[in-house]
């Protein structure tokens, strides 16, 4: 066992903090809460710095060199998380392009899709935003709505919306996935497609969350005309398309649960400057138990590095770290309002803040019944639940789920 | 970044499987429970290595670490094998640190050692302290009379794990000043009141000393304390070998009885709880790593490393047991059934050695003194 860099791990890493070292006085501020998001100037500043990683080879640390990354792998992207954290500087602002819509278009696009997009996506001139969820279809996904009719001319006419879409207020471009033979399964007959997010019929709106800021966004397509090549994959096939994406998803929450601030020293640290609670056995077993959740969270991430580095892909039990740290943090919530009292829900706490966000990110990236679900399967080997949408065409399928909904 | 087991690794975890296979643990549990006498895996231990995992290489060892011995616990564990470790392991890292005599001895499995458990002093109870036989009073450890090379046991340690058939005790006392002193003691000169618990597996004395001589054993406090939580984290391999095997038991159940016409397994209610069950079991072993590369590599760690994974370990078996129960519904429940034989595993597990909960609270004393 050994958490050490290898030589050739610490030569690297020596690299990258002598460029951030060189290049930080030029970052923008890091900010604790997501704020920024309706800040064009900081946004502004974010895409500039976001530029100079790619120029450092900072970001796209695992793309193909042939499309600007560094060919590198994932303990390499790691040793840049922990460098720019210890630099205290932003990271990259699209981190949502560059960890998944990137990989997808690189695995599944074609070269003139990966020439025109990946380049300005990687150094922050053009950012991406996802467009998946919509508002019947999150853990389902399968399930999206969203239509795409192909023209005689062969291009489509897109309407529809979605939904819980970060960045998207100052995205250039969205992936997006629709339903473009509604007659087939619902796994079928779904099409991945390029949209521009400056096109005509296209709206976004912000969603304010229980904080009062709009970190997601609704969107809105009415009659959005897309060019033929606008489609990433086969048509028809874009739900092994979002498979891809999802992996990659799965890929960035494994390694990356430990990146939300959510540490066991940062809460211990809330209650150390109170002399009551820090003696008190209820407060020292409430630390004590949120702590041990946090401590193995961190441990279970270096297993999946390791495992990573052997070149095994993380299954769906990485999303267990996801659950085990937002549980982990809620509860730290609750005791660090216990302790602090209702100044721990002033508006300008970083705990109401903290508080406030939680609820929501238990659902984020798929709710935890449904990963559950998934994990008893995938990993446990339990039989499916029963399912009444396998080998119904889609468009029967939604008459009937009305028809049940009104009965 | 390497946080996998090594091929030396995979092989001591197959050997210790291989070995164990060779005694029926787990009908053994359930004849000791009607009367029965437990099978003795002294030979097995002795056969297999395990006196001398934590003994350098040069005193008859093999020089191995704490998270070797968590493999091997780990394993004890998944089939309620009663082999001595909680005794045997500390009282060798001990003997060990202080590079006594009778290394080599110990070592080829000539002479059986447990260690009398002494919880280090901590913020909230001063003082290095030995579990009570009842109620949460902490007594203190026994007192020691240093005279050169040898020192003199007075006290009582209530349930010390594995101290029928010891041959000597390594025993943690305090001198006049509260210090702590080892001593290695003949069993003869003790007087032990073997106990058999709630789980018959587990081979449990309560040990006093009225003015036991015993041979000196160098060691400071830091390696003393080191000893309690090396303890803290075999019972917590111990734990994880035993929640992994009622969570084969219950996912094996679920696939296999069927209500309503499908199997359980296929009902959320019980998906849901065998997987917050590989919750738990995975933090558990994440946090075994964590033991295992802080006793090697960052020993400052140890203690917080090692007391969240007993925490964490013991309250996952705990559930383990209750969600193995109740996915079999009430046939879990009787007598005749392999799960109570893990539930009381977990029941009396999570009371011994200073108890889960205290293993809790030093893991917010760590993070409180450091923040």
């Amino acid at each position: 066992m050994d958490l050490n860099d290898t030589p050739q791990q610490t030569e690297y890493r020596e690299k990258v903090r002598a460029w951030l070292e060189e290049h930080k006085a030029q970052a923008p501020a890091v900010r604790s809460t997501r704020a920024g998001a309706e800040d064009e100037a900081y946004i502004d500043a974010r895409r500039r710095w976001q530029g100079m990683l790619a120029e450092g080879g900072l970001a796209g640390v695992t793309w193909p060199v042939d499309f600007g990354g560094q060919g590198l792998g994932p303990i390499e992207q790691v040793i840049v998380g922990q460098e720019i954290g210890r630099a205290r500087v932003p990271g990259i602002l699209d981190t949502i392009g560059i960890g998944m819509l990137g990989p997808t278009i690189i695995a599944h696009g074609t070269d003139e899709q990966k020439t025109r997009y990946l380049g300005p996506m990687l150094h922050g001139d053009e950012v991406w935003c996802q467009l998946f969820s919509e508002p019947a279809a999150g853990s389902d996904l399968a399930a999206v709505q969203t239509r795409a009719r192909q023209e005689e001319d062969g291009s489509w006419v897109l309407n529809g919306q979605k939904v819980w879409t970060t960045n998207a207020q100052f995205a250039a471009f969205g992936l997006l996935l629709a339903r473009t033979d509604p007659d087939q399964h619902k796994h079928k007959g779904l099409t991945m497609f390029i949209v521009p997010m400056d096109a005509d019929g296209v709206t976004v709106r912000g969603l304010r969350q229980i904080s009062g800021e709009a970190e997601f966004n609704e969107v809105f397509f009415d009659d959005v005309r897309l060019s033929a090549d606008a489609v990433v994959g086969q048509v028809n096939d874009g739900w092994r398309t979002a498979l891809t994406t999802l992996m990659f998803e799965r890929l960035t929450i494994g390694i990356g649960s430990e990146g939300m601030g959510y540490k066991e020293d940062r809460f211990a640290h809330a209650i150390a400057s109170d002399p009551e609670a820090r003696r008190d056995p209820e407060v020292r077993e409430r630390l004590g138990e949120i702590a041990i959740e946090l401590l193995a969270v961190k441990f279970a991430g270096y297993r999946a590095l390791t495992a990573l580095q052997k070149g095994q892909i993380p299954g769906p039990e990485a999303g267990l770290s996801k659950v085990t740290m937002v549980n982990a943090a809620i509860a730290a919530g609750e005791l660090i309002a216990d302790v602090v009292g209702p100044d721990a829900l002033d508006d300008d706490s970083e705990w109401a803040y903290m508080i406030s966000f939680l609820p929501g990110l238990k659902s984020a990236g798929g709710t935890e019944e449904i990963l559950r679900n998934t994990i008893g399967e995938r990993v446990l080997g339990l039989p499916p639940e029963p399912r009444l949408d396998k080998g119904v065409p889609f468009s029967e399928l939604r008459a009937k789920e009305k028809e049940a909904a009104t009965a | 970044m390497n946080l996998g087991l090594s091929d030396e690794q995979e092989f001591l975890r197959e050997a210790a499987r291989g070995a164990l296979s060779r005694v029926k643990t787990i009908e053994a549990a359930r004849e000791a429970l009607e009367g029965g006498e437990l099978p003795d895996l002294w030979p097995t231990v002795v056969e297999a290595g395990w006196p001398g995992l934590l003994i350098a290489e040069d005193r008859g060892g093999a020089g191995l670490g704490a998270f070797d011995a968590m493999l091997v616990a780990e394993e004890c564990g998944h089939v309620l094998a009663g082999a001595p470790l909680l005794g045997l392991l500390p009282a060798t890292a001990l003997l060990q640190a202080g590079g006594d005599q009778s290394l080599e001895a110990v070592a080829a499995g000539e002479v059986r050692p447990a260690w009398l458990p002494a919880r280090p002093p901590g913020d909230v109870v001063e003082g290095w302290t030995v579990d009570a036989r009842t109620g949460k009073h902490r007594p203190s450890a026994p007192a020691a009379v240093v005279n050169g090379d040898t020192v003199r046991f007075t006290g009582e340690v209530a349930w010390v794990p594995d101290a029928p058939g010891a041959d000597v005790f390594v025993v943690v006392g305090v001198d006049e000043a509260g210090a702590p002193v080892v001593g290695v003691v003949d069993a003869a000169d003790a007087t032990v009141e073997p106990i058999v618990r709630y789980d018959a597996t587990r081979t449990l004395g309560h040990v006093s000393l009225d003015g036991a001589a015993g041979r000196r054993v160098a060691v400071d406090a830091d390696e003393i304390a080191r000893a309690w939580y090396l303890a803290q984290a075999l019972l917590a391999a111990e734990s994880v070998g035993a929640v992994a095997a009622t969570l084969e038991m219950a996912v094996q159940y679920a696939k296999e009885r069927f209500t309503f016409g499908r199997a359980i397994g296929s009902y959320q209610a019980i998906k849901h709880g065998l997987t917050e069950v590989l919750r738990r079991l995975e933090n558990a072993r994440s946090l075994l790593y964590f033991a295992g590369w802080a006793y090697a590599d960052q020993p400052d760690q140890f203690a917080l490393a090692a007391s969240a994974a007993r925490s964490a370990a013991g309250r996952a078996l705990d559930y383990a047991a209750r969600q193995n129960i109740t996915t079999h519904g009430g046939i879990g429940a009787t007598w005749e059934h392999d799960a109570p034989l893990f539930f009381r595993r977990a029941q009396l597990s999570r009371r011994l050695l200073g108890g889960t909960a205290d293993a809790t609270d030093r893991v917010a004393e760590a993070l409180l003194a450091a923040a």
